[in-house]
């Protein structure tokens, strides 16, 4: 392509800025994505490392009875599904949200110390404390990951003024950086916690039952009103901030709704699956990509994007390594990045 | 002619020309950023200097300068020179090195988290280790081979799938994200199948550590970056004009896709020497040209600054790694990651109350 086609390319592509230009394209994107949504939450009940067939899957569902495959299905995959479609739809649109505020590419939910607050909780449960059970690390990860926000926000917001993105994201790399380096400083001296921990964190979604999603549920149903509220605001703060507040909305309300969104969102996530943060990375930008730069439509798309992509990461991991298993904070790297790059390649990518 | 002379123009800062061969070769001094540069690089031998002093042997500082200066006593001339002085300088001179390859990095890619694994090096050298480590046994120059050649083949894939008739920073930032995400995932499962004291080992690699730096390699870190260092100061010149556009920085003159390739390439050279020698130590190359930033007070990151904040806060992390829980030896990454955050956030604080 010569210079000059180049330029005139990268000008069109800078004028579509979605892939869909119109409402009822970015509809009809969004159809598509549940029905492979869809698709995907049937598949991942009918598909493990024990083979069982249709009709006895679809058996299980409508009519249960106390058989092996029947007990498999339902006290196993489909908890198993339901965790998957909470954790994504609340890793994805965690990261949708903090890209946004921060309009950084690369913040992840993590940014805000998310993860690294639940990791070192964890990780004081099992060093210190002694405790073993996953469903003991729940509660400890959620407090983590809430008293490293709050340390964040704090020291993001400190002087006059509210906290600004811009300090927001260093004082969460800086709190982040602390506590991790704590974190690694007691499991290197304490190899039964670093063995624990290097389980807990390639993430997983094995949680036996419905415990999990039960204590995690309440946090995640807040967390997506919040960020429902939030996602209007957030087309007006892309703009800047002067012209936001120019534009009527109250920036300081948004920023402080959406920090509490994210935490818990990703907090509730990380607390129940472990820290797989590449699915916040990563979602946000295809749907941007997809469907252009109304938050709206990109939060839409990313509640249904982001479990497509961790079911079908943990559908993969049940199968690649039968009997065993792959933990599916592994796998979801494996499936998402390839897409990631190939959409970044394919076209003009769009800034934040 | 005087060699340097104030500036005719006001850049709103104080500000000298050095001037050399008669107006050939012109540059224009930060006297701030030089002031700056020039006091940490003292404190930072101050710290080194008690590195020195300290430890299961105790010498006083006059011991320990006399030592230096080949006036001791053969068992403090070995103690001080042959065993504590190659871990302390290669602290010193690793932690510059990384802050300028952070620096250039940040600039590069105009993000204050960009950092020479923003093109997947840290996480394809971990994953290299790793697999020398855990899969082949190897020793620690095999160890050392393996995250050069691991890191070096993951910024070259990432820099090859973000090129696309050029590489634009936002496209080198995806490709990046993706590469890293594989690998460390890669690295989690290496990591999960090892065996516990393998793993263990390699984490400690993971962390970065200077436990067992000798003279050889001391003199093995310094000719590489003798070469390195200059090159970085010589090509990132043009660096304030790219952080203004492509557009902007060809119309005055810069090959912007030739400079940034050549940024690249020495930014990525610096860290796989420290890489190479003592392991992906934490955190320096993030914080260093952010904390030198708000020290000097300038618009952007700059990389005198940066190297001899970089070169401090490695300094004062070594000697915290040996000293605050003796007699164990804390890795030394697992210490610059946390006296950089908490000295990072107090910068934050303190800069945001004024």
């Amino acid at each position: 392509m010569t210079d000059a086609a180049r330029d005139v390319a990268a000008r069109e592509d800078d004028e579509r800025v979605g892939l869909a230009a119109t409402n009822a394209q970015r509809g009809f994107w969004l159809l598509i994505a549940i029905g492979v949504l869809v698709f995907v939450l049937l598949a991942s009940i009918a598909i493990g490392s024990k083979d069982i067939p249709l009709p006895t899957v679809i058996d299980a569902l409508f009519n249960y009875n106390d058989s092996d495959d029947h007990a498999i299905i339902m006290a196993l995959r489909v908890p198993r599904t339901v965790l998957g479609l909470g954790v994504g739809i609340a890793l994805g649109l965690s990261g949708a949200l903090i890209q946004a505020l921060t309009r950084n590419p690369l913040a992840d939910p993590g940014i805000l110390g998310v993860n690294a607050g639940a990791s070192f909780f964890v990780t004081l449960a099992v060093g210190l404390f002694g405790f073993t059970s996953i469903s003991s690390y729940i509660w400890f990860a959620f407090l983590g990951a809430i008293l490293a926000t709050v340390l964040v926000y704090a020291i993001g917001s400190v002087g006059r003024g509210a906290a600004t993105p811009i300090r927001l994201t260093l004082a969460g790399v800086a709190i982040s950086a602390v506590l991790s380096g704590v974190q690694s400083g007691l499991e290197l001296l304490n190899p039964a916690t670093f063995d624990a921990m290097r389980f807990w964190r390639a993430g997983s979604l094995t949680a036996p039952g419905y415990d999990n999603i039960v204590v995690a549920a309440p946090f995640l149903a807040i967390g997506l009103v919040l960020a429902i509220v939030a996602t209007r605001p957030l087309n007006a703060i892309a703009l800047g901030d002067d012209l936001a507040a120019s534009l009527g909305a109250n920036i300081t309300r948004t920023r402080v709704t959406v920090v509490i969104s994210v935490t818990l969102l990703a907090g509730a996530a990380t607390a129940a699956a472990g820290p797989i943060v590449f699915i916040g990375l990563m979602i946000p930008h295809i749907a941007r990509w997809l469907i252009g730069a109304d938050q709206r439509w990109i939060a839409a798309l990313t509640i249904v994007l982001s479990p497509v992509l961790l079911l079908s990461a943990d559908i993969i991991g049940r199968v690649v390594m039968r009997p065993g298993e792959l933990q599916v904070g592994i796998v979801t790297a494996f499936v998402g990045a390839p897409v990631l790059i190939l959409l970044a390649r394919r076209r003009k990518v769009s800034g934040l | 002619m005087s060699l340097i002379g104030p500036s005719k123009i006001d850049f709103g800062r104080p500000t000298g020309i050095l001037n050399l061969w008669g107006g050939r070769l012109t540059q224009r001094l930060d006297l701030r950023a030089l002031l700056v540069s020039a006091v940490v690089v003292a404190i930072a031998i101050a710290v080194a200097l008690v590195t020195l002093t300290s430890g299961e042997f105790q010498i006083a500082v006059p011991e320990v300068v006399g030592a230096l200066f080949g006036q001791a006593t053969a068992k403090v001339h070995m103690v001080v020179v042959e065993w504590r002085l190659p871990r302390t300088s290669l602290a010193l001179i690793m932690g510059a090195a990384l802050g300028i390859s952070g620096a250039i990095f940040q600039s590069l890619t105009r993000n204050p988290l960009g950092s020479p694994d923003v093109i997947g090096f840290d996480s394809g050298a971990y994953t290299g280790a790793l697999i020398v480590i855990i899969v082949l046994k190897g020793t620690f120059y095999a160890v050392a081979g393996g995250a050069l050649l691991g890191g070096i083949i993951t910024a070259l894939v990432v820099y090859l799938l973000a090129w696309r008739g050029g590489v634009q920073g936002f496209r080198l930032i995806i490709v990046g994200i993706g590469i890293s995400a594989m690998l460390n995932s890669f690295n989690t499962y290496l990591l999960i199948r090892a065996d516990l004291e393998v793993a263990m080992a390699a984490a400690i690699w993971g962390v970065g550590s200077l436990n067992g730096m000798t003279l050889e390699r001391l003199a093995q870190v310094c000719a590489v970056l003798a070469v390195l260092v200059p090159a970085a100061f010589f090509i990132s010149r043009p660096m304030r004009q790219i952080e203004m556009g492509d557009d902007a920085a060809r119309s005055l003159g810069v090959n912007a896709e030739w400079t940034r390739l050549a940024m690249t390439i020495v930014g990525v050279a610096l860290t796989a020497t420290v890489t190479a020698a003592a392991g992906p130590i934490a955190f320096v190359a993030l914080a260093a040209p952010q904390i030198a930033m708000r020290l000097t007070k300038s618009a952007g990151v700059a990389l005198l600054p940066s190297a001899a904040t970089g070169a401090l806060l490695l300094g004062v992390a070594d000697c915290l790694a040996q000293r605050a829980f003796a007699p164990t030896q804390l890795p030394v990454g697992i210490v610059t990651i946390c006296i950089g955050g908490l000295y990072f956030a107090w910068l934050l604080m303190r800069e945001a109350r004024r």
